[in-house]
């Protein structure tokens, strides 16, 4: 994975002491909260509902056994004995003290992390496929993409307040496993007939309270070529972005308002532009930057079976492990969502298990996940049931991925000062309500957000829910038929919201009704497209 | 009742004002009532909390109720995590937010 050169680790290391003299002077009365604010969001530390919350940037979810260790550590010595794991592959942490603020930077300033650019209205962290250089699917690696394009927007001076935060992800396959097509530019990596590697162009997709699915502006740009097409986009965006009215600030509505074709023509002009100006960085740094993501040293000729014989070892398998590129390796998810738990929390020793984890079995490297779990993703077969026996005598071993248990929920009510409903029990409540019924279930991608701002990603849930504040009640609106992939769709809600108790009985009559009626192998949103919504409402609703 | 509440700047930690200083505890909260903007200006300029306001409360045979369910969440804690909240060893207190 990349290392910081002495520039990168120079420019967090001043970040760091840069912030704890602003602090300082804010504790010490000099400068003003409202003074303060931008300073602090610039660094990833919000005022939550109970306490400052700190956002640590994961660059396309990946990490190292010692940051990940150095993520536990910070948990349990800075916070209250946890993480949480978010929808930009990023960690949260609830418990935060201004006067211990800098130190935490200091702490992750040593393992090349920091907080930058995680708040604001600025690029933030660029998301990538969890499965990168593991799949088999893939072209390349997209995460050398991933980290040009970290370098380019880290302190970009004509980026740093844009008219709204701005989300990029970048992938390399066809099977798209990072929303890539609800991003403000989604870029997928691709090859042409003639073998040459380029970058397709999604732009102006998102969630929020007007979900939109990105389309593509450019089906292939050189990859010597693709942060000049970055900063052509941006710099539109930047250029007519709103910035008289937040709601309507994002990417997504400029390009909706102007049509794909007159953004796409200004983009075209302005890349036009700056191909004169030469701010494409040498292939030679793109080639460097590959170099950290070579293959690990996978051996050869190792058992590319697995025994078995244990069933609750065979069914973790069967709903974890995904197939490797390499024969003999297999990766794995680690589930942080236990039936019952919290969706994406991990205390700080689970945090150092799943680090020692990977230093045992994974060349020491994990993922993040859009959907709060962890990746271990490069794991012989040999040592899967070792692994498998640590997890589970660490409550990590839930059978769970992409099944109705395995819920993407935001924060919520409980600890977020813009949510409205809490999101947290409801994800409790159904995975307690349908455990056990995983496996006849089958695929089903259920989430959960607390608000209009839809962190939750509950647009793209095959079932969505979404809580709303009723004349200070919450109530909670279903949706169906989202989804994230390949084939990305937004969900259609249902009708009216129901409370607590009634939208987890709400969706257990939306999954019984498919269980009746499901035709083959197919999956609830298979269902759901071929049938529609009316028969679904009329089991919803009698 | 009208009360005023904010986030300590040091620790974040939620704060009430109990008529003389910031409590940790809603039901020190005093019924502050036209002296909402006074106390507030006051208390910015000292800058001990941040982002201080003033909300509907009422006061039951429990104490004082914060009149929405976000600042009831606030007094207490997370709902999910009672281990963390204010009264950690009441495991009804999360009924109160409802």
């Amino acid at each position: 994975m990349y290392q910081y050169d002495t520039y990168d680790q120079a420019m967090v290391d001043t970040r760091v002491e840069e912030f704890r003299d602003q602090v300082r002077r804010r504790l010490e009365g000099h400068i003003t909260e409202d003074q303060f604010k931008p300073l602090r969001l610039m660094n990833g530390l919000y005022l939550q509902l109970h306490a400052y919350m700190l956002r640590v940037a994961v660059p396309y979810g990946t990490l190292s056994g010692a940051q990940m260790r150095m993520l536990g550590d910070i948990a349990d010595k800075y916070d209250r004995g946890y993480g949480h794991f978010t929808t930009r592959q990023n960690i949260q942490y609830n418990w935060i003290k201004l006067e211990e603020a800098a130190d935490i930077l200091a702490d992750l300033a040593t393992v090349e992390m920091h907080a930058i650019q995680t708040s604001g209205n600025c690029i933030r962290n660029t998301t990538s496929d969890q499965y990168a250089g593991a799949a088999a699917d893939e072209i390349v690696d997209p995460r050398p993409y991933a980290e040009l394009i970290r370098q380019w927007s880290t302190f970009h001076p004509e980026f740093s307040f844009l008219p709204r935060k701005f989300k990029m992800a970048v992938i390399a396959s066809d099977t798209d496993r990072a929303a890539m097509r609800l991003h403000d530019i989604g870029i997928q990596i691709v090859k042409s007939a003639a073998g040459e590697i380029g970058a397709a162009f999604y732009v102006g997709g998102g969630m929020g309270r007007t979900p939109m699915i990105a389309p593509c502006i450019n089906e292939f740009v050189p990859i010597d070529q693709m942060i000049t097409y970055s900063e052509a986009a941006l710099r539109v965006y930047n250029r007519h972005g709103r910035r008289d009215n937040k709601y309507k600030a994002r990417i997504k509505i400029l390009v909706h308002e102007l049509g794909k074709d007159e953004y796409t023509r200004q983009v075209e002009a302005e890349f036009a532009h700056l191909l004169t100006q030469n701010i494409e960085p040498p292939l030679a740094e793109l080639e460097r930057i590959k170099g950290f993501f070579a293959d690990p040293a996978f051996e050869v000729g190792v058992p590319d079976e697995v025994d078995r014989s244990d069933p609750d070892f065979a069914l973790w398998v069967d709903n974890n492990c995904v197939p490797h590129k390499q024969p003999g390796y297999i990766a794995v998810t680690i589930s942080l969502k236990p039936v019952g738990g919290i969706p994406g929390d991990a205390t700080g020793e689970q945090i150092r298990v799943m680090a020692d984890l990977a230093a045992r079995y994974s060349f020491d490297e994990l993922r993040v996940t859009h959907t709060q779990n962890i990746v271990l993703a490069h794991v012989k077969k040999a040592d899967l049931y070792a692994l498998w026996q640590v997890l589970d005598a660490n409550g990590l071993s839930t059978p769970n991925l992409d099944q109705i248990g395995d819920i993407i929920a935001c924060p919520g009510l409980d600890y977020c000062s813009l949510a409205n409903a809490r999101s947290i029990p409801i994800a409790q409540k159904i995975s307690q309500r349908f455990a056990g019924r995983e496996q006849e279930i089958g695929e089903l991608k259920l989430k959960i957000s607390g608000c209009i701002n839809a962190c939750g990603h509950h647009h793209a849930g095959h079932i969505g829910i979404l809580g709303v504040d009723r004349k200070g009640t919450e109530n909670y609106q279903l949706s169906l038929g989202g989804c994230e992939g390949a084939d990305t769709s937004l969900g259609q809600i249902t009708g009216p919201g129901f409370d607590e108790e009634g939208i987890v009985d709400a969706v257990q009559r939306a999954t019984d009704f498919y269980l009746a009626n499901k035709q083959d192998s197919e999956r609830f949103l298979d269902t759901y497209r071929r049938l529609g919504m009316a028969p679904f409402k009329e089991a919803i609703y009698g | 009742m009208k009360i005023l509440t904010g986030n300590d700047l040091k620790s974040g930690a939620v704060v009430w004002w109990d008529g003389v200083q910031w409590s940790l505890h809603v039901e020190d909260a005093v019924d502050v009532g036209d002296h909402a903007d006074t106390i507030l200006a006051r208390e910015s300029a000292a800058r001990r909390v941040n982002a201080a306001y003033a909300i509907e409360a009422v006061r039951d045979e429990h104490g004082v109720r914060p009149g929405h369910i976000k600042e009831r969440i606030r007094a207490l804690g997370p709902t999910v995590r009672p281990d963390l909240t204010l009264k950690p060893a009441d495991p009804e207190a999360g009924n109160w937010v409802i």
